[in-house]
């Protein structure tokens, strides 16, 4: 199959999901991903090149909603949420680069 | 007047109903039972007294006036913290919500409310429903209350204490791998995980997205039956509901088995099988012997691939997983630490908002989906769940039911498998195949394990099998043995001891 | 060499441009869910918990985005086919779910073609479906990204239901980019699936572009282009960066496959991130939606209902008139082909129809029908009507309608009649003999001279009425005799 992850391979995918991980982290973190993909490793074994993915249990398609206008959200309900607000909208601070 | 955990929610609806008791008065009962042992136990992440004695005595206003509350009337209800209530605290018992009050109610929440259903709180969980012992909880472990050294299981095992400690005599968890139907095993309580799309999923809050379901935990099979019939059927603001309205369960729960033909799988119970405790196996021979005796034809079959279940399952619901929580990045609700960027702030509040659980999974689910990677892990797994579908297509093609357990174990220590993650995976063998299929399973309480604690019978049905599958656990939990004063637990899992309708 | 050159923008170099579009659908409600897709409205008043991405939340399928998505891929020649929506994963403030709901490895259009107003035929690999992004304002510093004190975000735009268009790299030039965006906005208006405003961002353009010297058969690496917002961007976008890459390869280094930022004010591209750099989007099937499937008959109607597109307009018109396509696509451009093609089968002159929409009618037919057009064109022919006058006549029927003959009449044009006419030129010839003999026998450069004194002469004698052609059928019959 594919080689055992590595501590790059777990810096790589924390960076992806925008999570700091601390150097024993990625030390505990890689061992223990490795010992699940480890056990995910006797997919290998098998031939399912005649195999279809299953994308979904149930076999429905075509569920449509009509063009019609619902009710919106309360907007200071939304709001109340929000860690920050300013002029009716979220508040973050800048956003370095554009959009991937 | 019965106290509280002798009673089932048939009885107490239709009592309430007719006026014959209040519904404020089966509330304070089942309050006082929260007040006696919640500091104990921690089921509840928050007990919504006031809303609920408000709820109960519309109910009882409602019934004052000629009207019909509906099937729960006045039944005290828990709800695991990862379903949308309007306003309440929605925390997923993670960090990252803490104090996060959505502005919507899922679509269980609406109908059972619609139902007179009285919500009482909102349920522990391990965090984003990720474990199988509500020890991933950022609000502390929730304790079996059968023995509290011992966990309730995961990750509904707030739900599951809840209705086993007598708190409710009906809860909602959910079950993505077992969350639902292990706790219930735990426990000593009954647990079903239905058909993929026949609850909706509006307003639970995503773990893995083509594994969820939500479901009922209770007492008795009917209770299951009559919360089923509550929640389920079709939702339009659900793509992936069944198109049709819930099933009826409670006409037919008293039909029996005879004539049925009922599988052991081998893969799951046979001898020698690795993880599956004697005496487990020992209370499932007993469960198939008594179905047989009630009229059923029972056999061992093989389904294979269900031991490549753990290995798919640990691949797809992680990865779905890795997307469903991307939005937690402190921009529109919930956690926020402050960076002076953007991008460094989503980091900043993520890594403060999970725990180590979820963010094993994340990362997991991460890598199973990025760029090199996908075929082998996601793009295998799905196909390893067509050849599960396959295989369960054959055995009930010869079958109509099938059995198993439901936990490798009875409950077992807290902290005792939060070592290595592997060996808390393993909880999950026995019911991760029917959340991979998209089939139906339940778990009934089936006698004691060696050490007094419950043991949970899994039932099995192909798609929109509910019906036959209550019929069977109907059956099993007549014929299950008597029930044990469990270490300062509470007398559950007996017929004998619950007041059935 | 100016921005617009439609030759080669380097010599000796062909430039391959391919385009991707998205446009907003113009549906009343978003992809997703039943929130407005309305445009304009207070700061996030057009959401609901879906188009917020609130934990709970799912995506419904809005019926009538994949009735326009058909209408899109049928008028582009598409395949129309079962399709899958994927989610494509990133972190963005602007984005509710921190990942786009779009299509993949299954879209609802696949391979088609457009035909440009050139009659040139382009390729359409895909059109596919896909939810929109949020707003989000830079408040503080210059209000530009990088001295931004913070940003602000509205999620009225996210969920909005968008066609992503994406075209194959057949185009060669920023004039080819151009009428490749205007045919395909005329397209979307004409079908009713988009509004097509570039400048209002209901429309936008990401440009490929690579070079390689001309008579190779290998395509060069490619860049993409983002951020433009006008076709004159566009334009110029390309026109740089094809440049930009000539100048690295004739200096000995490779051009490096990239996404590149155009900037309007400073009118160059900027690195954004490289291939190596390239985002990981780990696509996968969207778990909460289920396939989409149209039946053949769903198929059939929305084709059965499709407007008459730009293209057939110009075939119909290029055939009415006996001209090619390119020539046509004026009038179409224009919305006057009903016009013109009906005045034509009221027996107007072909060409004289279509000069007058190309020079005179600028500004729109207005009460002008196709019978008084036909009459005029006809009166002009004949000789009743100079061009001058016809052209006045024609305004008039522009703004008041009518009928030509009482127009003229009420204008005072009567046609001179030919006697007339020539009496006047023999009248001058007699007055002018100096410059007659000038005419008659100068060369060519004296003779295009005296001719224009002696018209110029007849037309101030006949205040304007003489029909300058005729002056120098006379001029010439006089000079031969």
């Amino acid at each position: 199959m594919t080689d055992r992850i590595s501590k790059e391979d777990v810096a790589h995918v924390a960076d992806l999901a925008r999570l700091t991980l601390t150097d024993e982290e990625l030390e505990a973190f890689t061992g223990q991903l490795a010992d699940v993909l480890d056990h995910a490793a006797d997919l290998a074994a098998l031939d399912l090149a005649d195999v279809e993915p299953m994308t979904h249990p149930l076999p429905i398609h075509n569920v449509l909603r009509p063009d019609v206008v619902g009710e919106t959200s309360d907007r200071a309900e939304v709001l109340a949420c929000a860690p920050s607000v300013e002029d009716e909208q979220f508040r973050v601070p800048p956003v370095l680069g554009e959009s991937p | 007047m019965s106290t509280p955990e002798g009673t089932t929610a048939r009885v107490l609806a239709s009592d309430i109903r007719s006026g014959a008791r209040s519904a404020r008065t089966v509330l304070e009962e089942h309050l006082e039972a929260i007040d006696a042992r919640e500091g104990e136990i921690n089921a509840f992440n928050l007990v919504l007294a006031d809303e609920a004695r408000a709820a109960a005595d519309a109910v009882d206003a409602r019934v004052a006036a000629g009207e019909d509350p509906g099937p729960l009337a006045g039944v005290p209800v828990a709800l695991k913290d990862n379903m949308c209530t309007r306003g309440v605290p929605t925390t997923c018992s993670s960090r990252i919500l803490e104090g996060w009050r959505p502005p919507y109610d899922a679509t269980v929440v609406e109908r059972l409310v619609a139902a007179g259903a009285v919500v009482v709180g909102k349920t522990n969980l391990d965090e984003f429903a990720m474990g199988s012992s509500t020890e991933n909880s950022a609000f502390g472990v929730t304790r079996n209350p059968l023995d509290p050294t011992k966990v309730p299981g995961g990750s509904s095992g707030g739900s599951a204490a809840a209705v086993a400690a007598g708190f409710t005599p009906l809860a909602l968890g959910s079950d993505t791998g077992g969350s639902i139907r292990q706790p219930a095993a735990l426990c000593g309580v009954v647990g079903v995980k239905p058909t993929y799309g026949a609850v909706s999923r509006y307003g639970l809050v995503a773990f893995a997205s083509s594994l969820d379901q939500i479901g009922p935990f209770s007492r008795t099979v009917a209770d299951s039956a009559l919360m089923l019939e509550v929640i389920g059927g079709h939702d339009r603001r659900d793509s992936t509901s069944i198109p049709e309205p819930a099933p009826d369960l409670s006409s037919v729960l008293d039909h029996g088995v005879e004539g049925l033909r009922i599988g052991v799988i081998e893969e799951l119970s046979g001898d020698g099988l690795e993880g599956i405790a004697d005496d487990v196996r020992a209370r499932l021979h007993e469960a198939a012997a008594a179905l047989e005796a009630a009229g059923a034809t029972v056999a061992t079959t093989s389904v294979p691939s269900t031991v490549y279940g753990l290995s798919a399952y640990y691949v797809v619901a992680p990865a779905e997983a890795s997307s469903n929580l991307a939005r937690y990045d402190g921009v529109r609700f919930g956690l926020r630490v402050d960076a002076p960027n953007a991008g460094d702030m989503n980091t900043a509040t993520r890594t403060a908002g999970f725990g180590d659980e979820v963010k094993r999974r994340i990362m997991l689910g991460t890598y199973a989906l990025s760029a090199g990677y996908y075929d082998a892990y996601y793009g295998k797994s799905q196909k390893v769940r067509t050849l599960i579908l396959e295989d369960f297509a054959r055995a009930y093609g010869e079958f109509d039911l099938l059995l198993s357990p439901t936990a490798p174990t009875t409950a077992f220590p807290i902290g005792e498998k939060t070592a290595d993650p592997m060996t808390m995976y393993l909880n999950d063998v026995c019911t991760i195949p029917s959340n991979l299929a998209g089939h139906p399973s339940m778990s009934v309480p089936f006698g004691v394990g060696e050490d007094g604690m419950p043991v949970g019978v899994q039932v099995l049905a192909p798609a929109s099998g509910e019906p036959t599958m209550f019929r069977a656990a109907k059956v099993l939990e007549a014929a299950a043995p008597d029930g044990h004063p469990a270490v300062g637990g509470t007398m559950v899992g007996s017929s004998a001891g619950v007041r059935h309708e | 060499m100016s921005d617009d050159a439609t030759t080669e923008i380097v010599p000796g170099w062909e430039t391959i441009i391919g385009l991707e579009v998205h446009a907003e659908l113009a549906t009343a409600t978003k992809l997703f869910s039943d929130a407005p897709n309305r445009f304009g409205g207070e700061p996030n008043t057009y959401v609901d918990p879906v188009s917020l991405g609130l934990p709970g939340s799912l995506p419904v399928l809005n019926e009538q985005a994949v009735e326009l998505a058909i209408r899109v891929g049928l008028s582009l020649h598409c395949r129309v086919q079962r399709s899958v929506f994927a989610r494509k994963n990133y972190f963005y403030p602007d984005m509710p779910k921190d990942f786009q709901i779009s299509q993949y490895d299954l879209p609802i259009n696949e391979e088609g073609w457009m035909e440009l107003a050139d009659g040139r035929r382009v390729g359409i690999e895909r059109a596919h479906l896909e939810e929109d992004t949020g707003k989000s304002t830079h408040v503080g510093g210059g209000g530009r990204i990088h001295e931004a004190g913070h940003s602000l975000v509205d999620y009225n735009r996210a969920g909005v239901p968008l066609i992503e268009i994406v075209g194959a790299p057949d185009l060669r030039s920023a004039e080819d980019a151009r009428a490749y965006v205007s045919e395909l906005r005329s397209i979307l208006v004409a079908i009713g699936a988009s509004d097509g405003k570039m400048e209002e961002g209901s429309m936008r353009v990401d440009c490929n572009v690579s070079v390689r010297p001309v008579g190779d058969a290998v395509l060069g690496t490619r860049c993409e282009i983002k951020n433009i917002n006008s076709l004159r961007s566009l334009g110029r976008a390309i026109v740089y960066e094809s440049r930009r890459q000539v100048d690295l390869i004739t200096s000995g280094e490779r051009v490096e496959q990239q996404t590149r930022h155009w900037n309007e004010d400073e009118g160059r591209t900027h690195k954004l991130r490289s291939k190596e750099e390239a985002y990981d989007y780990r696509y996968f099937p969207e778990p909460d939606l289920v396939p989409v499937d149209p039946s053949e008959e769903w198929i059939e109607s929305v084709r059965a209902a499709l407007p008459v597109l730009p293209r057939e307009r110009r075939h119909r018109l290029a055939e009415a008139a006996g001209v090619d396509t390119a020539t046509a696509s004026l009038t179409v451009e224009r919305g006057m082909d009903d016009l013109a093609v009906d005045a034509i089968g009221a027996g107007a002159d072909p060409a004289r129809v279509l000069v007058h929409v190309e020079n005179n009618l600028a500004d729109g037919a207005g009460a002008l029908t196709a019978t008084s057009f036909a009459a005029l064109v006809a009166m002009e022919v004949g000789g009743d009507l100079t061009a001058t006058q016809a052209k006045t006549v024609l305004a008039t029927l522009v703004t008041d309608g009518g009928d030509p003959a009482a127009v003229a009449t009420d204008l005072g044009f009567e046609a001179m009649d030919d006697g007339a006419l020539e009496s006047v030129v023999d009248d001058l010839i007699a007055a002018h003999p100096e410059d007659w003999v000038a005419f008659t026998s100068g060369d060519d450069k004296e003779r295009k001279k005296k001719s224009g004194f002696f018209v110029g002469m007849v037309m101030k004698a006949t205040n304007g009425q003489a029909d300058g052609r005729a002056v120098n059928e006379i001029l010439a019959r006089r000079a031969e005799a």
